[in-house]
């Protein structure tokens, strides 16, 4: 497990953009290799999507050979609804790109069965050959995607329930009517993301503090989904330094003195 | 930049690099067209999984829906109430918009004598717009039941009543299938019937080239009427006891929701700048930028013979020879535009929509003209940000380009 600890929000976002840059210039992908890409929703990866539609807008970077697929979506909200992660990601990052609207992948959480989307949706990423990079951010409680605490760590893609706690703090985006507010939504599972060749987490606040120590510094626990992934093989957790505030001095001090070698993965290979 | 022409049914264009006219604001967006329509891209990515057939760097321009000019007489020497000069002037004047950014307009017929009418109303046919020439909504009928004393250039004798009612008017105009408004003066009697008559028919109703006083105003609101036609010119003057038609644009005696749009000849003389901030400042959203051009438009400086009179041109004015007197508007849409946008200082945003939605509103065509709004037709102008024209098109299809 590599962790990079930058100063900022912003920098975190810049470092990020640059690594997704990173991989998949170096992958050199074309019509028949294509580059596959996990991807998140929510406030922490903004910065990076306005990164890499930058690098997009530069010329600098293309998405014409990238797949990417989503990590979740909410059952039965309307696709366009300004709240589903369809909107999201056409909002902040699949308008201002290249990327072919055939490869772009979200669960459908309209769909009519939604058991067969989740499995059609593993079959896919099985097809793609599975996915290079998978990008994913985490909430206080450490859950990764969907997966709330107690999630299994094995667990693939599927329906689930969402907690009490996050249809109420929902509430608000569907103008304080909770019948309005979904109960269910599509997700990968953990073990769809171990899949990956290669995860990074985005971690940034004060208030993610706690879910980073619990990730990184105590062992695997269902009940921090997160922290599933000190036991994948290349695994990158990428912070701001209020993000660090639980972790104990020493940890921080040995992931900074590191901080030259991670650079060194954002460079042009020799 | 711009494809001369559309290509071919089913063919997706992305207009980027470009800020869009959307919900009152100039936002950072592509314009995404098919067919001769305005496409959503959320659909087209998610749903149909397409790319653009071609995409259109834009140049940083603005774009905004095409201008829709509801009162316009004539121009190029051709005068739309002259039924020698209907038919060519319509396709000079279709055409000739296009460099105002004009993409569909009402021909306007002033106060003609019955049989006239009856030769000149089938004459112009509404239609879409094309390259052949900017889209015809309907006639705007303008007389001949208004009052002698405001009647300005009317011909004094034509003036009419309607006191056999809706009768009346169908005896003078004939079949009513090609007009889109009429302006009446509301004082007349019978005029509650006569209004009902044309809302039925689906004819937007403007009062106007009146003596009315406020109470008859809105009694012809309540009955239907919509639209003030040119505020300020032919009516009334705004008087504190009574503001007269003027009044309107603030009375709390009209039915709720009911919005009454109001026409602006703001082309720096027929209305003075501070009566243009007065309306703005007091009913912004009523406003609707009109040209009431008149023959003599797009004729370079000279002398012309219209009819019995002799009209000099000169500039942006047009005098009446051997005198002072103006013979009517050389405007074009966007100068008044850019006029109005500079004098009142309301940004360019409701500049453009008092010449596009506005209209398109105030018409009940807000569907499909006047707006960027997904679904409607690719009726369009490019701007620069001093909203001077670059380039018009029709549905989807470039029909204009400055040089």
């Amino acid at each position: 497990m590599r962790l990079v600890i930058q100063d900022t929000y912003d920098d975190v976002s810049l470092w990020a953009a640059k690594y997704v840059k990173r991989r998949i210039i170096d992958f050199s992908p074309g019509p028949d290799n294509f580059f596959t890409l996990g991807l998140p929703t929510g406030s922490t990866p903004i910065g990076m999507y306005k990164k890499l539609v930058e690098f997009y807008k530069d010329g600098s970077l293309s998405f014409k050979y990238v797949k990417t697929f989503n990590m979740d979506e909410y059952v039965a909200i309307p696709r366009d609804h300004p709240e589903s992660y369809h909107s999201f990601m056409w909002n902040n990052f699949f308008k201002h790109i290249d990327i072919d609207p055939q490869n772009a992948h979200i669960l459908d959480g309209n769909a009519k069965d939604l058991i067969g989307e989740c499995n059609a949706f593993e079959e896919k990423i099985k097809n793609a050959g599975g996915i290079r990079l998978f990008i994913g951010g985490i909430g206080p409680d450490g859950h990764i995607a969907f997966n709330e605490p107690g999630s299994s760590l094995v667990s693939r893609t599927r329906v689930k329930s969402l907690a009490q706690e996050t249809i109420l703090a929902n509430a608000r985006f569907f103008d304080n009517d909770l019948s309005q507010v979904p109960t269910q939504a599509l997700t990968v599972g953990v073990g769809t993301v171990m899949d990956a060749d290669e995860v990074m987490i985005l971690i940034t606040g004060a208030h993610k503090a706690f879910a980073l120590h619990k990730a990184i510094e105590e062992g695997v626990n269902h009940m921090w989904t997160v922290s599933a992934f000190q036991q994948h093989p290349r695994t990158i957790f990428l912070c701001d330094e209020p993000a660090t505030n639980e972790l104990r001095v020493r940890t921080v001090k040995y992931f900074k003195g590191l901080m030259e070698l991670h650079n060194k993965m954002l460079e042009e290979a020799v | 930049m711009a494809p001369s022409s559309a290509k071919g049914h089913g063919y997706l264009y992305q207009y980027t690099n470009c800020r869009i006219l959307r919900d009152g604001k100039i936002i950072r967006e592509d314009l995404w067209v098919r067919d001769g329509r305005i496409m959503n891209p959320e659909v087209l990515f998610f749903v149909e999984k397409v790319n653009a057939d071609q995409r259109i760097d834009c140049d940083d321009l603005i774009i905004a829906p095409g201008l829709i000019d509801v009162q316009i007489n004539g121009g190029y020497g051709y005068d739309f109430s002259t039924e020698s000069q209907v038919e060519e002037g319509i396709k000079r004047v279709s055409q000739g918009v296009f460099a105002c950014g004009v993409t569909s307009f009402c021909p306007t017929v002033i106060t003609s004598p019955p049989h006239v009418y009856k030769k000149i109303l089938p004459k112009i046919k509404k239609r879409n717009g094309s390259k052949e020439g900017a889209g015809i909504l309907g006639v705007h009928v303008e007389g001949p039941f208004i009052d002698q004393e405001k009647r300005g250039a009317h011909p004094q004798q034509l003036i009419r009543d309607y006191d056999n009612g809706f009768q009346d008017v169908l005896d003078v105009y004939g079949d009513l299938s090609n007009v889109a408004m009429i302006t009446l003066a509301p004082e007349k009697q019978n005029t509650p019937e006569v209004i009902q008559e044309f809302c039925k028919r689906g004819i937007v109703v403007s009062v106007g080239h009146s003596n009315a006083n406020l109470i008859q105003g809105e009694e012809a609101v309540r009955s239907g009427a919509r639209f003030i036609t040119h505020l300020f010119n032919a009516m009334l003057p705004f008087h504190h006891r009574d503001p007269h038609l003027v009044g309107l644009l603030t009375s709390d005696q009209l039915p709720q929701n009911r919005k009454v749009y109001y026409g602006l000849i703001s082309d720096g003389i027929h209305t003075h700048p501070a009566a243009l901030r007065i309306a703005h400042r007091v009913h912004p959203e009523g406003i609707v930028l009109v040209t009431d051009a008149i023959q003599a438009t797009f004729l370079p400086d000279g002398t012309y013979p219209f009819g019995e009179q002799t009209v000099v041109v000169k500039g942006k004015h047009s005098y009446l020879k051997d005198t002072n007197t103006l013979a009517g508007s050389l405007a074009s849409l966007d100068d008044c535009v850019r006029l109005f946008a500079k004098e009142t200082g309301c940004g360019p945003e409701l500049a453009l929509e008092a010449a596009s939605l506005h209209p398109a509103q105030m018409l009940g065509i807000a569907d499909k003209k006047g707006t960027l709004n997904f679904d409607s037709d690719a009726d369009f102008i490019m701007l620069d940000n001093d909203l001077n024209v670059k380039s018009t098109f029709i549905s989807g299809e470039c029909v204009y380009k400055a040089k």
